[in-house]
């Protein structure tokens, strides 16, 4: 009987200390990593090779899930101004690429960050930069400007895969993010 | 021997279609032929290659070479984005000019963001001339 004793004393301090291990890397890692949630972290690579062709071309291919629908579409239907230069496509292509992405946006996707950045986008509002949404502005609220736009290396907020070392598998943690001529980023 | 190195020198320049030996190229020639009566030439593609033009609403003259950089044979950095575009020169880089759908779609984009228009047929022609036989 004397040997539940300690186990009782034990046991409250066992699930204390989980608890604030898995509360201390749901802080680090940006997003929820809970016992109960999904653990697809980050948001769903790119599986398109057509998207990763065309539009991988001229800059990063951003993931379908870092924007939701509405955005890809109005992006979609202005491609002889996009955002200063000429994308347009044939038009097969086009119905194609929009397909992927609106199937895929941060709106339907089960991933954390997508449904972080979806859920940082009122309703009624139509985003077009991914750097322009509440989400990706408090991910960086912290990195000071001169890192980036002040850093050769980097040169804007748009170039993922200057620091974040896996974006292109749709990966965004904290702990391989390396800014060009600084290092390390985890605090 | 140097004469030589010039005189073939001086033959390839003069004879650019017989370099042409890519039937993707030859046909897009043939279809912009058809689209044009003047007469395509390595010299004026390698010359409008390098013509800077200010379109309105544009701060900056713009080039070709403004993303190509100044040797079809090494690689180009996009004006914006800054990623790395391939050598231009298929010399180097064996994958150029072998999809004539990809050939349209970088001329209208391009054309359209360096000069703010398309380019004609026989500037087209010109530039595939050009790029397709030069060492430059």
């Amino acid at each position: 009987m004397n040997i539940w004793k300690p186990l009782v004393l034990i046991l409250p301090v066992i699930v204390v200390t989980t608890g604030v291990v898995y509360a201390d890397r749901d802080e680090r890692e940006g997003e929820g990593r809970g016992w109960f949630s999904s653990f697809r972290l980050d948001v769903a690579p790119v599986t398109d090779p057509l998207y990763q062709e065309e539009c991988g071309a001229c800059h990063f291919a951003y993931q379908p899930g870092l924007l939701p629908e509405r955005s890809w579409q109005k992006m979609m239907t202005q491609l002889d101004d996009h955002f200063g230069d000429n994308a347009e496509l044939v038009e097969a292509k086009r119905q194609q690429i929009e397909a992927y992405l609106g199937t895929n946006a941060a709106d339907h996707a089960n991933y954390k960050r997508s449904k972080g950045f979806a859920r940082s986008i009122k309703a009624d509002e139509i985003v077009l930069r991914i750097t322009d949404t509440l989400y990706f502005k408090r991910k960086h609220d912290e990195v000071p400007a001169r890192l980036v736009t002040g850093n050769k290396d980097v040169g804007s907020y748009s170039h993922c895969a200057a620091c974040h070392t896996d974006a292109a598998k749709g990966s965004y943690n904290e702990h391989e993010v390396r800014i060009p001529g600084v290092g390390r980023w985890d605090d | 021997m140097k004469y030589l190195i010039r005189l073939s020198a001086l033959l390839v320049c003069i004879t650019p279609l017989s370099l042409v030996a890519n039937p993707v190229v030859e046909q897009l020639l043939q279809d912009y032929k058809q689209q044009s009566p003047d007469r395509p030439t390595a010299a004026k593609g390698k010359s409008l290659w390098v013509l800077a033009v200010r379109v309105q609403g544009v701060d900056e003259k713009r080039s070709c070479t403004r993303c190509h950089g100044d040797s079809l044979a090494n690689d180009g950095q996009h004006a914006k984005t800054g990623k790395t575009i391939k050598p231009m020169s298929p010399i180097v880089n064996a994958r150029r000019y072998t999809d004539a759908q990809k050939i349209e779609k970088w001329f209208r984009r391009n054309c359209k963001w360096t000069w703010g228009r398309e380019c004609t047929a026989d500037e087209k022609a010109s530039f595939l001339l050009y790029l397709t036989t030069s060492t430059d």
